[in-house]
C-alpha cells in the first residue's frame, strides 16, 4: 500500500497563550519571504470564524501549514498536497519532521505563548482513494508507519491507535510517545 | 495531482451517468493537451470555466507583500489561460440546482473539502458550493466524485447558464402559488449543454420564486426570473409563471422587466429556450461589459424583445422534453419522515428559545417546521457537513437546501423533533441563532480569494457579525430585522444592492497611503423579490464601517415611527441626514504613524494595496486640487440620488452627468492645470490623455467606465426616466471609483516609509 498525502498535526501543549489571529501576520511574512524550502507559498487563509475549523493556514502549492483547531484541538498542522517520491517511511518522516519544523518556527515567533506537545501527534492519510478508513487499511499500513516512527523518534516506545473508527473519516493514527521527543531534533533530521 | 486519480476513475466508472462521465473524461484530456501546448490558452480558459474551474487571487504570479508587489516563484509551465499560472490554485464552483442536496452529497462535499481544499466548503449567494485552493489536475477526480452522487460543475462559470436558484421554502411555504422545485430542476437539466445556450456572450442566471412578495427567490434581479402563479381557466386551476427578463446586479443593476404575466407551465421550457436563442443570436459578443441580457433588453426595449421571443417560440421545433420533464411535477413533493408534532417546552433553555425564535418557521403543513442552519460567512467544515448529513437523514426523508443567504434550510422537521435537532446541531456548533437577521451578514469571497476584490468583504462581514452577535440580546427588534450584505467590489456578488445596509469595496488615498474603504448603500429592498436597489451615499474607511452601522442603526431606532421598516424610513427621512451622520467618519483621519491599522484591511495585516496595478508615472501632482474636484463629484452623485428619491428624475440624471464631468475634470487636471469647465473640452482632454493612452483602462473591464462617461456626454440633454436616471447615477459612481483607481495608479504604490507625498 503506497501512502501519500500525509497530514501531520502536533498538538498544542495546553491552551494557546496568544490570540490565534496573530499567526496571520507571521504566515504573511513566510509567504513574503518564501521561507519554506521546496514549497511555493501562495496565500494566507484566516478561517477562525469557523468553530473547530482549520484555523489559520499558510497555503502553498506543494503543502499547507496551519495553526489548526479541528476537533477542537489546537495544533500545528502540515498537509502534503502533491505526490512525494520515496517510500512510505520517507513520507512519514517528511510529515513529522516538517510539522516539527513548523512548530519550532511558530514557537520562536511567539516565545512563551505557544508550546507544542512532545508526546502527542496525529498522522492522517489525506486521500480516501488510496487509504479508506477501514480496519484493512489499518492492518496494512500500521507496520510500515510503526517502523518509520521508530526511525524518526529513535525508539519504539510509543502507542499507536486508529485516529477515528468512523468510516467516513480519513484513515489515520494517533501517536502517543512514552518518551518525550525534542522538536528541534526532529526538525533537524 | 493526487495519487488516487486513477483509482477514482476506475472505481467510479460505473457509477457516473454517461454524459457527465464523458464530460469529465473530455476535460481530463484537455488538461493533458494544454500541458502539451496543443490547446490554445484562451480556449482552455473557457473550457475550464465551463467546468466550474475558476481563477483565484494571485494566479497571475504577482502578490503584494505589504511593501511591494513580488513575483511568486511558480514553475515555468503552460498557463491555464491568459496570465494564469498553471500551478496556481483556483476555485471550483459546484452547481446545486434549487439548492437541493441529500446526505450522501453533503458527505462527498465534506470529503472533497478535506482532501483537495482547505477543509472548508463555502455556500455562495446563488446556492452553489465553492471549494478554494484547488489544483487544476485534481479537477477530474473531484468532478467524478461529484458526478457519482449526481452533482455537476458543468457551466458553473463561463458564458453559460449558471445555477438555477429557487426559493428554499418551495413546497412548504405559506404564500407560494405552488412548489417550484420540480420546475427549477427541469429547467436546470434542460438547459445544461443545450445548443441554444452555446452562443452566449455572457453568463445567464435563472431564478424561481413561489410568490411575488418575498425575497427568497430574488426573481427581479436575475437574467430570467420565474414567479409562480395560478389562474382559473374554464373552472380549473392552471399553473404557470410570470416570467421576467433582463434583471441583474453587477456594477449597474437592473430590475427585470415582464416578459409575460402568465405562461402556463408547459410553456416554461420552450419560452426559456426561445429567450436563450434570442439572447444567443442578438446579445453582444465583443464587448463583454455590455453582453448580459439586460443590455439587449435595454437596447431593444421590452416590447421588441418580447415580440422577438414569441416569434422565435413559434418557430421552435417541438421537443418532447418540454412536457416530459414536467409530467410528474404536480405530484412531486417532498414529505415528512416523522409524524407531525408540537414544539417542545423550552423550560428555561434560553439557547433553544433563541434558536427557535430566530431559525425555526412553521411550514404550511401543520405540525412541521423548517430549521435554518446559519453558517458564518457561508463556511462549513467537513465534520460539520457530516454531522449535518446525519441530522438530515435522522429527521427528514433526506433533503436539505442551501439558501441565497449562505445558509442551509432543513425542511419537514416534525415539531416534536425540534429539541433533538437543536441538540444535534449544537453538538457541532451549527445551532447559532439569528438566521436572516442583522447578525447573519452575507459576504462574497472578496480579497480573501477573488481576483477582483478591492476590500475585504469577508473581513468586514466577520467583524460586523462578531460585534452584532455580542450585543444581539440588547438590539432593538427593528435592528434585528435588518439585512447587511457586503461585496468586495462593485460587482455585487454579495448582493449589496438589495440589503438594508449594503457595502461594496473601494479604495481611497489618505495621507499618501491607499486605504481600504467601503461605499455605504441605502435604499435597497430584500423583500418583494429584491424589489429595489440601493445607491451609495458615502465611502468610508473599512475600519470605520462598523461605526457606520452603529450610527445608522441608532439613528433608525431613535427616529423611526412605530413599526416603520428600514426601507420606508430611509425613504421618509432621506439619505442626506444619514450621510451627515457618517461624514465625520471620513474626517481628520489619523496619520499612518498614529493608527497604522486604519491603513490595512480586516484580517490582513499587510499594508493595504489595490494589488498589482502598474508603477506610477506622475507622482507630485497637486493632490489637494484633485481631492477638491473629487469631493465635489462625490457630492454631486449623492445629490443626484436625493433628487431621484424625491421623484425629480430629470434633475437626478443631469446631476449625475455633472458628477461625471467633475470627476473627469479632476483627473484631467492632474496632467493639465488649465482645463476649463467646458464639457466638450473636458471630454476631449480626458479622451486624449487617459482613454487613447489606455491609462484609464481597468485591468479587468478595460474601457468600460470611460465608455460610461462618453455615453453620458453623448446623451447630454436627454429625457430621463426613473430607471435611466438610476443607471446614470450608478454609472457615475462607478466612474468616480475608476478615476480614483487611475489616480492611485498614477501616483504609484509607495512603500510605507516613502509614502508620504
Amino acid at each position: 500500500m503506497e501512502l501519500q498525502h500525509f497530514v501531520a498535526k502536533i498538538h498544542a501543549d495546553g491552551p494557546l497563550g496568544l490570540d490565534p489571529a496573530k499567526v496571520v501576520d507571521v504566515f504573511h511574512q513566510w509567504v513574503a519571504a518564501q521561507s519554506v524550502p521546496r514549497v511555493v507559498l501562495i496565500d494566507v487563509a484566516e478561517l477562525l470564524h469557523v468553530p473547530d475549523g482549520p484555523g489559520v493556514i499558510a497555503v502553498g502549492i506543494e503543502a499547507d501549514f496551519a495553526l489548526d483547531h479541528t476537533d477542537g484541538v489546537w495544533g500545528v498542522l502540515y498537509r502534503r498536497k502533491n505526490v512525494l517520491p520515496g517510500t512510505n517511511a520517507d513520507r512519514v518522516a517528511d510529515a513529522l519532521e516538517t510539522a516539527a519544523q513548523t512548530a519550532l518556527r511558530l514557537q520562536e515567533a511567539f516565545p512563551g505563548a505557544l508550546k507544542f506537545s512532545r508526546t502527542d501527534f496525529e498522522l492522517i492519510v489525506n486521500d480516501r482513494g488510496i487509504a479508506p478508513n477501514t480496519p484493512e487499511s489499518y492492518a496494512a499500513a500500521v507496520p510500515e508507519i510503526e517502523s518509520a516512527l521508530r526511525a524518526v523518534l529513535g525508539h519504539g516506545d510509543f502507542k499507536l491507535t486508529r485516529h477515528d473508527q468512523e468510516p467516513r473519516q480519513r484513515f489515520g493514527v494517533t501517536v502517543k510517545s512514552a518518551k518525550p521527543f525534542e522538536l528541534a531534533r526532529l526538525a533537524a533530521r | 495531482m493526487k495519487a488516487s486519480h486513477v483509482i477514482w476513475k476506475e472505481r467510479l466508472r460505473d457509477q457516473i451517468p454517461g454524459p457527465l462521465g464523458a464530460e469529465v473524461d473530455q476535460f481530463e484530456s484537455e488538461i493533458v493537451l494544454r500541458q502539451q501546448g496543443k490547446i490554445d490558452e484562451k480556449v482552455f480558459a473557457e473550457t475550464r470555466l465551463r467546468r466550474g474551474a475558476y481563477g483565484q487571487r494571485y494566479d497571475n504570479g504577482h502578490r503584494y507583500d505589504g511593501t511591494e508587489s513580488r513575483q511568486l516563484p511558480f514553475a515555468d509551465k503552460p498557463t491555464k489561460g491568459p496570465g494564469t499560472m498553471w500551478d496556481a490554485p483556483g476555485m471550483l464552483r459546484i452547481k446545486v440546482p434549487f439548492g437541493g442536496l441529500n446526505p450522501r452529497q453533503l458527505e462527498v462535499m465534506a470529503e472533497l473539502a478535506e482532501e483537495y481544499s482547505d477543509g472548508i466548503a463555502h455556500v455562495t449567494t446563488r446556492q452553489d458550493f465553492q471549494l478554494h485552493f484547488i489544483h487544476i489536475e485534481n479537477g477530474p477526480s473531484i468532478m467524478r466524485r461529484l458526478a457519482a452522487v449526481g452533482i455537476t460543475t458543468r457551466e458553473a462559470c463561463g458564458n453559460a447558464v449558471r445555477n438555477v436558484t429557487a426559493c428554499p421554502l418551495a413546497g412548504v411555504c405559506h404564500d407560494e402559488a405552488f412548489d417550484v422545485t420540480p420546475y427549477s430542476h427541469a429547467l436546470a437539466w434542460f438547459l445544461m449543454g443545450h445548443p441554444d445556450t452555446m452562443e452566449f456572450g455572457r453568463k445567464f442566471k435563472p431564478a424561481f420564486s413561489g410568490c411575488a412578495q418575498h425575497a427568497c427567490g430574488l426573481a427581479q434581479m436575475h437574467d430570467i426570473g420565474f414567479v409562480a402563479a395560478v389562474r382559473e381557466v374554464d373552472g380549473r386551476l392552471q399553473r404557470g409563471f410570470k416570467i421576467v427578463v433582463g434583471g441583474g446586479l453587477g456594477p449597474v443593476p437592473r430590475q427585470a422587466r415582464t416578459l409575460t404575466e402568465f405562461a402556463p407551465v408547459e410553456e416554461m421550457l420552450p419560452l426559456t429556450q426561445a429567450v436563450c436563442r434570442v439572447f444567443g443570436k442578438h446579445g453582444e459578443k465583443k464587448n463583454r461589459n455590455a453582453a448580459r441580457i439586460k443590455f439587449l433588453v435595454d437596447k431593444w426595449g421590452i416590447e421588441k424583445f418580447r415580440e422577438e421571443v414569441f416569434t422565435v417560440r413559434k418557430e421552435l421545433r417541438p421537443d418532447p422534453r418540454w412536457t416530459d420533464m414536467l409530467k410528474d411535477a404536480e405530484q412531486a413533493a417532498e414529505g415528512p419522515l416523522h409524524p407531525p408534532g408540537e414544539l417542545p417546552a423550552v423550560n428555561g433553555d434560553e439557547k433553544l428559545r433563541a434558536w427557535i425564535k430566530g431559525n425555526v418557521r412553521d411550514q404550511r403543513q401543520a405540525g412541521y417546521v423548517t430549521a435554518a442552519v446559519t453558517l458564518p460567512l457561508g463556511d462549513i467544515t467537513a465534520d460539520q457537513l457530516r454531522a449535518l448529513a446525519d441530522a438530515v437523514a435522522k429527521y427528514t426523508r433526506g433533503t436539505i437546501r442551501t439558501t441565497v443567504e449562505q445558509n442551509f434550510l432543513i425542511r419537514w422537521v416534525s415539531k416534536s423533533d425540534v429539541a433533538a435537532l437543536f441538540a444535534d446541531l449544537a453538538a457541532v456548533q451549527l445551532a447559532q441563532p439569528g438566521a436572516s437577521s442583522v447578525v447573519d451578514v452575507t459576504a462574497c469571497p472578496g480579497t480573501d480569494t477573488c481576483k477582483l476584490g478591492i476590500s475585504s468583504s469577508r473581513g468586514l462581514g466577520g467583524e460586523l457579525r462578531n460585534r452584532l452577535v455580542q450585543k444581539s440580546y440588547q438590539l432593538d427588534e427593528a435592528i434585528k430585522a435588518l439585512h447587511i450584505k457586503v461585496s468586495g467590489c462593485f460587482n455585487s456578488c454579495g448582493d449589496h444592492h438589495v440589503a438594508d445596509i449594503g457595502f461594496y469595496g473601494v479604495s481611497r488615498t489618505v495621507n499618501g497611503y491607499k486605504v481600504p474603504h467601503f461605499q455605504v448603500l441605502l435604499g435597497g429592498q430584500w423583500e418583494n423579490n429584491a424589489g429595489s436597489y440601493g445607491l451609495p451615499i458615502i465611502a468610508i474607511p473599512s475600519k470605520r464601517a462598523p461605526d457606520a452601522v452603529d450610527r445608522i442603526t441608532e439613528y433608525y431606532v431613535k427616529h423611526r415611527t412605530k413599526e416603520e421598516r428600514f426601507f420606508a424610513f430611509v425613504k421618509r427621512v432621506g439619505k442626506g441626514p444619514i450621510r451627515d451622520l457618517l461624514e465625520p467618519l471620513n474626517q481628520n483621519l489619523p496619520s499612518h504613524d498614529v493608527e497604522p491599522g486604519l491603513y490595512s484591511d480586516w484580517g490582513d495585516p499587510r499594508q493595504y494595496s489595490i494589488g498589482d496595478i502598474g508603477i506610477g508615472e506622475c507622482a507630485g501632482e497637486v493632490v489637494s486640487r484633485y481631492q477638491f474636484e473629487m469631493t465635489s463629484a462625490e457630492r454631486l452623485v449623492f445629490e443626484a440620488g436625493l433628487f431621484l428619491d424625491a421623484g425629480n428624475v430629470q434633475l437626478a440624471g443631469e446631476t449625475a452627468y455633472r458628477a461625471f464631468l467633475q470627476s473627469a475634470k479632476g483627473l484631467v487636471q492632474v496632467q493639465y492645470d488649465d482645463v476649463s469647465n467646458d464639457p466638450d473640452e473636458i471630454i476631449a482632454e480626458f479622451k486624449e490623455r487617459f482613454f487613447d493612452t489606455q491609462l484609464f483602462f481597468d485591468p479587468f473591464v478595460g474601457p468600460k467606465f470611460a465608455n460610461f462617461l462618453f455615453a453620458a456626454h453623448a446623451g447630454k440633454g436627454e429625457q430621463f426616466t426613473a430607471d435611466t436616471a438610476h443607471h446614470r447615477i450608478a454609472e457615475a459612481q462607478l466612474f468616480i471609483e475608476a478615476v480614483h483607481n487611475c489616480y492611485n495608479k498614477l501616483r504609484s504604490t509607495p512603500a510605507p516609509t516613502a509614502a508620504k507625498a
